[in-house]
């Protein structure tokens, strides 16, 4: 055997190594702190003790839950409120895209960010900007709003809409125009080229993100809890309801399952409308393909003028609103008494720590989080990225794929209350994780994964595999190509990565409450506390609060989208 | 068809296989179908013929970057089976160059030579060598995005020089640039690949090109090599009918080929000069 071959071996067995722990990690990291105790809440439903110790199979959970008309009435609230939230943010989110990523205009770079602050605010905040704009004497507070169907959906729209924007104007940004242009040629309309050649094509894009903000809409939690009001809720905030208020797990666990099955349809919905995304259309790589903005042209005002309303009216009068509002005192008066209130742990002791306290605690585990996340979720991408040749190990990746991708679609709140029922003795082993501080920060990285692999699998699915072969034969062993290629490659969106892990950690609100111990609140939690309790000087609080938090979590967006820079990829 | 005597020097291919979309339970479709070749020391050979001939991935198979069904791979008498890409020691061209875009020139040129650990001193003398060699001197520290099509070709073909490889495989390396800048291109790699004695694989599915850069030209259609031998001799004396037609010397009886290679000027009547795109 010469010695090229011996080192092959040596190769070809620290290869596998190398990947399988690549496997393993997040393997054992979800199967611990996700499936298993998503799984076990499921089992919490099917199941009921016997009183003998043992457990038996009894679906009278089942049937009590679907025969309460109010279960009924939460699951038509649900749907609703997804199905009207995703329709309004795909119908404004279409002209946003085309404005903001197919025509240029000076301060289109200040738009899109602008656009996706919203995304990543703390559901709490944007519940409290809301509540503010639609509260008798609020800005809007004449429309009689408040606490209604239409508020939330508002609201969700608020979040959702760059979810459409940027997937499909991502899309969209690189689509080559000479399609369009054709069938101008042969004589379409501008509207029958977009309807017959350009929104075909942007289909797949449509959907997928539709699957993605129908999930968010079902599952958002902070935003039903801080502007329903009593007599409104959905699947997830009744879960949360029946946990805490009445302790009733039987009813919470079987809600959970119920929640499952729409997720997963969802899902099912979005996964098969990426895979025919990812069917190559007709992209220019190079950016010739936007047009400086015509106001002139029907085909561009239109669509501008919608963008401008929404993106004043949707997104800045909210964000505005909340800013001056948090500027008056208890007695209405102007002035800084909310923000110097931040200090103290409120009226009549709503807090066990003072607001700074809880600002430092949000900061740590948000830090905490975020490093799992990257980690465990870099590895997924880079696994999940491989087009292995043997068709065997090519459907492993597709499951692995999807399988990672459930996180987002199960709710905070199933992931919180999972935890609270599986991790006291994890894994058989005698430590209470619930006491250690360390759960909140796992559970805020289990919600964030699957936004780092989805920021960093469009950068590492895009590189030609040929590069790798380039770098390949010119001596490069595989750890090399690894580091040089994928990795010089990926480090800019990990930048924009580490900044979405951070900034959802800091806002995350469903897990956090419950898991966080009063004396450890994080920033949402000490909000939504404030919130619900009476007085003038503890809402002014949570107001002057929800500021420092959207302002941190959107400084945290834009130094990470600077980082990133021009580098391609990047939806949500 | 057992073992022919396998030269000590140089590249010997021996009834070679490569199988696309096979699995377990399919066979998949061949694209090299028991080729053998012989490519000496100091040697340019071409293979030559029309897109989806299986000519490229004999070279990837060559390469070590597709597994071979069946046959071997040897280099100076050494089996190379499971020896991995990297370790082979030889360089690939690609069509389109596949330049990192995350590094200038030089560093673009430098990066086998860093895999190898060359200290950084020699290494920067052997770049600003190549970059001369390719006509690009003084390009070192340009961005990759700011060059033209030829100029990065040149700057690949650097690359895959510098680390001296016992075998360059050049992968159709000319066909994506315009006419006049491929029959330039193909005498300087000619001169280059003199210059530097370098053994090499030359795929192109274009006739001038080849006759312009190899020593001997190896004719492929459907997976099988048809004919190996020097310009002249396929000039003279084609050994069949359909290699006559590869080189232009025979009328087609039509052109329902479909083949297009990216190149809508499709000349009805083929001559030796022209470029022919089957």
């Amino acid at each position: 055997m010469s010695a090229r071959v011996a080192g092959a071996r040596l190769d070809l067995w620290r290869g596998r190594l190398g990947w399988g722990v690549a496997v393993a990690v997040p393997l054992a990291f979800l199967g611990i702190f996700f499936a298993w105790p998503v799984v076990a809440l499921v089992v919490q439903g099917f199941f009921a003790d016997d009183g003998a110790g043992g457990r038996v199979l009894d679906l009278s959970g089942f049937a009590e839950v679907l025969s309460r008309p109010r279960t009924w009435r939460l699951v038509g609230q649900t749907l609703a409120q997804a199905t009207v939230g995703t329709a309004l943010s795909v119908l404004l989110g279409l002209p946003g895209a085309y404005v903001l990523y197919r025509c240029r205009f000076p301060g289109r770079t200040l738009v899109r960010g602008l656009v996706t602050v919203p995304f990543v605010l703390p559901t709490v905040v944007v519940g409290v900007a809301f509540r503010a704009l639609f509260a008798p004497g609020g800005l809007l507070g004449w429309m009689g709003l408040e606490e209604s169907f239409a508020a939330i959906v508002v609201a969700l729209v608020f979040f959702n809409y760059a979810v459409v924007v940027r997937t499909v104007g991502g899309l969209w940004e690189r689509l080559d125009p000479r399609a369009e242009q054709a069938a101008r040629a042969l004589g379409a309309t501008p509207w029958r080229a977009f309807r017959t050649v350009t929104l075909p094509a942007l289909g797949p894009a449509i959907a997928s993100s539709a699957a993605v903000v129908f999930l968010f809409c079902a599952t958002a939690f902070g935003v039903v809890l801080v502007l329903g009001g009593v007599g409104y809720g959905t699947i997830e905030t009744e879960i949360w309801v029946r946990t805490t208020q009445f302790l009733d797990l039987r009813s919470a666990a079987v809600l959970s399952v119920l929640q499952l099955v729409v997720v997963g349809a969802a899902l099912a919905v979005g996964a098969r409308a990426r895979t025919r995304r990812e069917r190559a259309l007709h992209l220019t790589s190079d950016r010739t393909a936007s047009h400086p903005l015509r106001l002139r042209a029907a085909a561009d005002l239109l669509p501008a003028a919608a963008t401008a309303v929404v993106v004043l009216g949707l997104l800045v009068l909210p964000m505005a609103g909340l800013v001056a509002r948090s500027f008056r005192g208890p007695d209405g008066a102007w002035g800084l008494d909310n923000y110097v209130a931040l200090g103290t742990t409120g009226g009549r002791n709503t807090l066990s720590v003072t607001v700074w306290e809880a600002l430092g605690n949000s900061l740590r585990t948000a830090a905490l989080a975020a490093t799992v996340a990257v980690v465990v979720g870099g590895l997924v991408a880079l696994v999940v990225s491989r087009r292995p040749r043997s068709p065997g190990a090519r459907r492993a990746v597709g499951v692995l794929d999807a399988a990672f991708m459930l996180p987002l679609g199960v709710s905070a709140v199933t992931v919180g209350f999972g935890f609270l029922i599986t991790l006291d003795r994890p894994l058989g082993f005698d430590v209470d994780l619930r006491t250690s501080g360390l759960l909140v920060p796992i559970a805020q990285a289990v919600v964030a994964i699957p936004l780092v692999v989805r920021t960093l699998l469009p950068v590492l699915r895009a590189i030609d595999p040929r590069l790798r072969e380039a770098a390949a034969v010119l001596g490069a062993a595989p750890g090399r190509v690894l580091r040089d290629v994928d990795g010089s490659m990926a480090t800019r969106s990990l930048g924009l990565a580490i900044g979405f892990a951070f900034a959802v950690s800091l806002g995350e609100f469903g897990a956090t409450s419950f898991l966080a111990r009063p004396d450890a609140a994080t920033l949402p939690v000490v909000i939504y506390r404030l919130i619900g309790r009476p007085g003038a000087e503890n809402y002014g609080m949570a107001l002057a609060a929800s500021v420092v938090l959207a302002v941190l979590t959107a400084t945290v967006m834009m130094l990470a989208e600077r980082l990133r820079g021009d580098a391609a990829g990047g939806e949500i | 068809m057992e073992h022919v005597e396998i030269p000590r020097a140089g590249l010997a291919v021996r009834d070679a296989v490569v199988r696309y979309g096979a699995s377990r339970r399919r066979q998949g479709a061949v694209a090299v179908d028991r080729v053998s070749l012989d490519v000496t020391a100091g040697e340019i050979v071409a293979l030559l013929g029309p897109s989806g001939c299986g000519k490229s991935s004999l070279l990837r198979a060559v390469a070590g970057l597709e597994p071979l069904a069946g046959g071997s791979v040897a280099f100076d008498g050494e089996d190379l089976a499971g020896v991995p890409v990297h370790r082979r020691g030889f360089g690939l061209l690609f069509q389109d160059g596949q330049l990192f875009p995350h590094r200038d020139v030089g560093r673009n040129v430098a990066y086998g030579l860093e895999a190898q650990g060359v200290p950084r001193a020699e290494r920067a003398e052997r770049v600003a060598e190549l970059l001369d060699a390719v006509g690009l001197a003084g390009y070192a520290q340009r961005s990759v995005a700011t060059l033209s099509g030829g100029q990065k070709q040149r700057v690949a073909l650097a690359r895959s020089l510098a680390p001296r490889p016992r075998l360059l495989l050049l992968d159709e390396p000319l066909s994506a640039l315009d006419r006049r800048l491929r029959e330039r291109l193909a005498v300087d790699v000619r001169e280059t690949l003199r210059a530097t004695g370098t053994t090499a694989v030359f795929v192109t599915h274009d006739h001038d090109e080849a006759f312009t850069v190899a020593d001997r030209v190896a004719v492929m259609d459907a997976g099988r090599l048809l004919q190996v031998d020097a310009p002249d001799v396929l000039l003279r004396s084609p050994a069949s009918e359909r290699v006559a037609e590869f080189l232009g010397l025979a009328p087609r009886p039509g052109e329902g080929d479909g083949e297009g290679a990216g190149d809508a000027r499709k000349p009805a009547v083929t001559t030796s000069t022209g470029y022919d795109g089957t």
